[in-house]
C-alpha cells in the first residue's frame, strides 16, 4: 500500500471541510477524485502535501507505511510526494531552473545521493521540456513569472517529470487548458506511469480522463467519499451530474 | 499564527555573528566636544591650517543647527558631549609600514570577520584600505595602483601627501554646513579613504574599504572623497561589520564623489553594522550623508547599497547631475529586522540637459521593523529632456513590520519624463509552501524568495561582492526571513 487515508477529518479556518475520508492507493494505480465545487478536493490535496494552516482534527494517513502527517511538508516532498498546484504561484526573480535544481538536489541529498551536476541537469531538463513542448525561454524565466495559465500547468508537469515522484497528486491540472495543452499535459503524466508509482488526479471534468485513463474514480462530496467505481463512473457523472450520488448516499 | 510563521520568526531571531570586541588599548580623547577638541583632533593628525580652519568653521555652524526630526525614525536624544571624538589603536612606532607590523590581534579580528586581509585581498584582486576605529592600519596593492597613477590611501595620508587635492575637492559636494550630521562630521572627522583617478585612467582593480566601529562610546566619523578626472573610471566597495555593544554607537560619515567629463564612479556598499538585539537594545545609529556630483558632461555615478545592519539608518546617497547627458543611478536593498528602523532613499537633482536617473529601491521588513523609502527627484528648469525612472518595492515578512514610501518629485521643466512604480507585497505563505512542497527547506526557500526580490540590485554589485551580499542577506534574513 502506497497511500492509506483513514477517517481523515480536516478543519480550515474554523470550518470542517473533510469529515472522515477513506482512500487506499497502491503502486501502479491511477485514481481520479471528482466532485462538485467546495467538496473538499483541493483541501485533501493540500493536506496530503503538508499545508500548515490546515488543521487535522481526526484520522490518519500513512505513506509507504510511515505516518505522513508527522512529516513537515519538505520531508514529504523529499520522500516522493508531489503536488501539482491548482494555482501555481509566481516567485519573481527566482529562476525556474534554479528552483527545480534546488528541489531535485534536496531530494537527492535526502536519499543520500550526490547532487546533480549542472550539465547533467541541463540535459535532463531539456529532454523533459521537449516532451512538454516548452520553449527554451522557460529556462531563463522566473518561477511562473508572467506565465499564462496553460504555461503554469505545463511547468507543474515538467517539475513532476524531473522530480519523478512516487505519488503525484495533480490538483485540477486540466483546468484552464485548451485541447492541445491538455493532450501535452496528459502525455506528460502518462509518461510517468509506472508499476512503482501512483497518480491521484483531482478534477472537475471527465474530459481529462479520456487522456489519462484512471483505474478508480471517487466522488468526494460534503467532505466524504460517497462513491467509488471504475472509469465508467466518471462517464456516468458526466451524464447525470453529482446530485444522484448525493441522493443515493442519503438513502444509504 | 500558523506554524510556518513561527518557523520564519525563529529564523529571524538568529544571533548577530560578528559580535565581539577586540581588546586593544585605544588612544582616545575624553568625551566632550568644543573648539579645543576639534583643534586637538587636527593637531593629532598634523593637519595644515586650511583644514583646521575648515573644521572650526564647520563646528561653529553645527552649533547653530538642530538635529533633524523629519525622518521616520525614533530614538532617545543623543548627548553629543558624552561621546569621545577620537580613538586610535596604539601603535609602537607611529603607523605600521606593512602587514607584518600590524597588531596581530587586529588581524585576528579581521580573520574572525572572514576578511583575512592579505589572502583575501590578493585572491579577489582587491585593494583593501582597512579602517580600524579611526586610523588606517594597512593598505595593500599600493604599487599596482601607483603604476596606474591612481591614488588610494587613508584620508589622513591624503591630507599629508596630496593637500592640494584635498583643498580643491573637500566639501565641494557636501558643504561643511550641509546638514546637522554632515557639519558634525566636518568638524570632527578622524579618517576615511581618499581616491583620485587621473584623466583617462581606468582603475585596474575594485577598491574596497572595511570599516569597523570598535572602541566603546566612540562615534566614528569617516570622511571619504573620491575624484574621477576626465574619462577616468573607478569602482569602489565599502563593507562594514561591527562588534556587539549594549550602548548605541553614533556613526555619521560623509562620502563625496566627484565625476568630471566622461568619468564614471560606481560606489557599492554592503552595510552590516550591529542592528541591536531582538528587543531593540544596542545597535549602531547610522546617520550618513553620501552625495555624488556629475560635474562633467557624459559623466555617470552609480550607487548600489545593501543595507542590513544598524539600529537606525538615515541615509540618502544622492546624485547632482550638473553635466549635460550625465547619468545617476541608485540601486538599493534595505533590510530591517526586529526593532530596526531604516529611513533611506536617494535624491536625484537634474540640472544639466538630457540628464538621466534611475532609482530601484527594494525594502524588506521583518519582525517589528520599520522601513521607509524617501526619495526626491528634482528637475530644474535648465534640465531639458531630463528623464527619471523610479521603482520602489517593499517586501513584508510577518504581521508586525511596516513599510512606508515617500517619493517626492519636483519637475520644473516640461520636457522632462518622470516615471514611478511602486509595490508592496508580503512574503507569501503560498510562495513558501510552493518551495517546501518541492522539498526545499524553509531557510533556503526564504533566501531564494528574498534573493529573487533583490535580484535586480544584486546584479549591479561587483561580481566578487554579489555573492557576499547574498550571503549577508541570508544571515540577516535567515534570520528574518528573514
Amino acid at each position: 500500500m502506497l497511500l492509506k487515508i483513514t477517517d481523515l477529518s480536516v478543519r480550515v479556518a474554523g470550518k470542517d471541510i473533510l469529515k472522515g475520508v477513506n482512500l487506499e492507493v497502491r503502486r501502479g494505480e491511477i485514481h481520479a477524485i471528482m466532485g462538485p465545487n467546495g467538496s473538499g478536493k483541493s483541501t485533501l490535496a493540500q493536506v496530503l502535501a503538508g499545508r500548515a494552516d490546515y488543521e487535522v482534527t481526526g484520522g490518519s494517513v500513512t505513506f509507504e507505511g510511515q505516518d505522513l502527517l508527522a512529516l513537515p511538508a519538505e520531508e514529504r516532498a523529499r520522500a516522493g510526494l508531489f503536488l501539482g498546484f491548482q494555482y501555481p504561484v509566481e516567485i519573481p526573480g527566482v529562476n525556474n531552473v534554479y528552483l527545480l535544481k534546488a528541489a531535485l538536489n534536496a531530494k537527492r541529498k535526502a536519499a543520500g545521493q550526490p547532487e546533480v551536476d549542472a550539465y547533467e541537469f541541463l540535459a535532463l531538463i531539456k529532454q523533459k521540456m521537449r516532451l512538454m513542448q516548452m520553449s527554451e525561454s522557460f529556462l531563463s524565466r522566473g518561477v511562473n513569472e508572467g506565465f499564462s495559465g496553460g504555461e503554469k500547468k505545463r511547468n507543474e508537469v515538467l517539475q513532476m517529470l524531473v522530480l519523478e515522484p512516487t505519488l503525484a497528486i495533480l490538483d485540477e491540472t486540466d483546468s484552464g487548458l485548451d485541447i492541445d495543452a491538455l493532450k501535452v499535459v496528459s502525455m506528460g503524466v502518462n509518461s510517468l506511469r509506472d508499476p512503482n508509482r501512483a497518480v491521484v488526479l483531482v478534477t472537475h471534468y471527465q474530459r481529462l480522463l479520456g487522456y489519462i485513463v484512471p483505474d478508480y474514480v471517487h466522488v468526494l462530496s460534503g467532505g466524504r467519499i460517497l462513491k467509488s467505481g471504475d472509469r465508467s463512473l466518471a462517464l456516468e457523472l458526466e451524464r447525470r451530474g453529482y446530485d444522484w450520488v448525493q441522493q443515493e448516499s442519503k438513502v444509504a | 499564527m500558523s506554524t510556518k510563521t513561527q518557523d520564519v520568526e525563529a529564523l529571524i531571531n538568529q544571533k548577530y555573528r560578528h559580535g565581539f570586541v577586540t581588546d586593544i588599548e585605544s588612544d582616545s580623547l575624553p568625551p566632550g566636544l568644543d573648539e579645543d577638541v576639534v583643534a586637538a583632533i587636527s593637531r593629532k593628525k598634523n593637519e595644515p591650517q586650511f583644514l583646521l580652519d575648515w573644521r572650526l568653521k564647520a563646528f561653529r555652524h553645527w552649533k547653530t543647527m538642530r538635529e533633524p526630526v523629519w525622518a521616520h525614525v525614533h530614538y532617545k536624544p543623543i548627548d553629543y558631549q558624552d561621546i569621545s571624538y577620537y580613538s586610535a589603536p596604539r601603535a609602537p612606532l607611529n603607523a605600521p609600514k606593512s602587514l607584518d607590523e600590524v597588531d596581530p590581534k587586529l588581524l585576528a579580528t579581521y580573520a574572525k570577520l572572514g576578511i583575512p586581509l592579505h589572502e583575501r585581498a590578493k585572491l579577489a584582486g582587491v585593494a583593501v584600505d582597512a579602517v580600524f576605529d579611526s586610523v588606517s592600519v594597512a593598505t595593500t596593492f599600493k604599487d599596482k595602483l601607483g603604476k596606474a597613477g591612481v591614488i588610494f590611501c587613508s584620508f589622513s595620508d591624503a591630507v599629508r601627501d596630496h593637500p592640494h587635492l584635498i583643498e580643491r575637492y573637500l566639501g565641494t559636494v557636501v558643504p561643511a554646513g550641509d546638514n546637522f550630521f554632515a557639519a558634525l562630521n566636518s568638524a570632527v572627522f578622524s579618517d576615511g579613504s581618499f581616491v583620485y583617478v587621473p584623466a583617462g585612467v581606468r582603475c585596474p582593480m575594485e577598491l574596497s574599504t572595511y570599516f569597523r566601529i570598535n572602541a566603546a562610546k566612540t562615534g566614528q566619523f569617516e570622511r571619504t572623497l573620491i575624484v574621477a578626472a576626465e574619462g577616468a573610471s573607478v569602482s569602489y566597495l565599502e563593507g562594514c561589520t561591527a562588534p556587539m555593544r549594549d550602548e548605541n554607537q553614533l556613526h555619521a560619515a560623509v562620502v563625496e564623489l566627484v565625476a568630471l567629463d566622461d568619468a564614471r564612479i560606481k560606489y557599492s556598499t554592503v552595510q552590516n553594522w550591529y542592528p541591536g538585539d531582538e528587543n531593540g537594545l544596542g545597535g549602531i545609529y547610522n546617520f550618513v550623508t553620501k552625495r555624488g556630483e556629475c560635474r562633467g558632461r557624459n559623466s555617470k555615478i552609480s550607487w548600489t547599497q545593501v543595507e542590513t545592519g544598524s539600529a537606525i539608518t538615515w541615509k540618502y546617497p544622492s546624485c547632482v547631475l550638473k553635466g549635460d547627458n550625465s547619468v545617476g543611478e541608485f540601486y538599493s536593498v534595505a533590510v530591517a529586522n526586529n526593532y530596526q528602523q531604516a529611513d533611506t532613499g536617494t535624491k536625484m537633482i537634474h540640472i544639466g540637459r538630457n540628464t538621466k536617473s534611475t532609482i530601484v529601491s527594494k525594502g524588506i521588513s521583518a519582525g517589528h521593523a520599520e522601513n521607509t523609502y524617501r526619495g526626491l527627484v528634482k528637475i530644474l528648469p535648465s534640465a531639458d529632456g531630463a528623464r527619471n525612472f523610479t521603482q520602489c518595492d517593499s517586501l513584508l515578512m510577518g504581521p508586525q513590520c511596516s513599510a512606508h514610501t515617500f517619493p517626492y518629485m519636483e519637475v520644473k521643466n516640461p520636457s522632462a519624463t518622470v516615471e514611478h512604480e511602486a509595490s508592496t507585497s508580503k512574503i507569501g505563505e503560498d510562495q513558501l509552501f510552493y518551495c517546501l512542497q518541492r522539498g526545499i527547506s524553509t531557510e533556503d526557500a526564504v533566501n531564494m524568495i528574498v534573493s529573487g526580490f533583490c535580484k535586480v540590485v544584486f546584479k549591479e554589485l561587483p561580481m566578487e561582492f554579489a555573492v557576499e551580499a547574498q550571503n549577508l542577506l541570508s544571515v540577516s534574513l535567515e534570520g528574518a526571513v528573514g
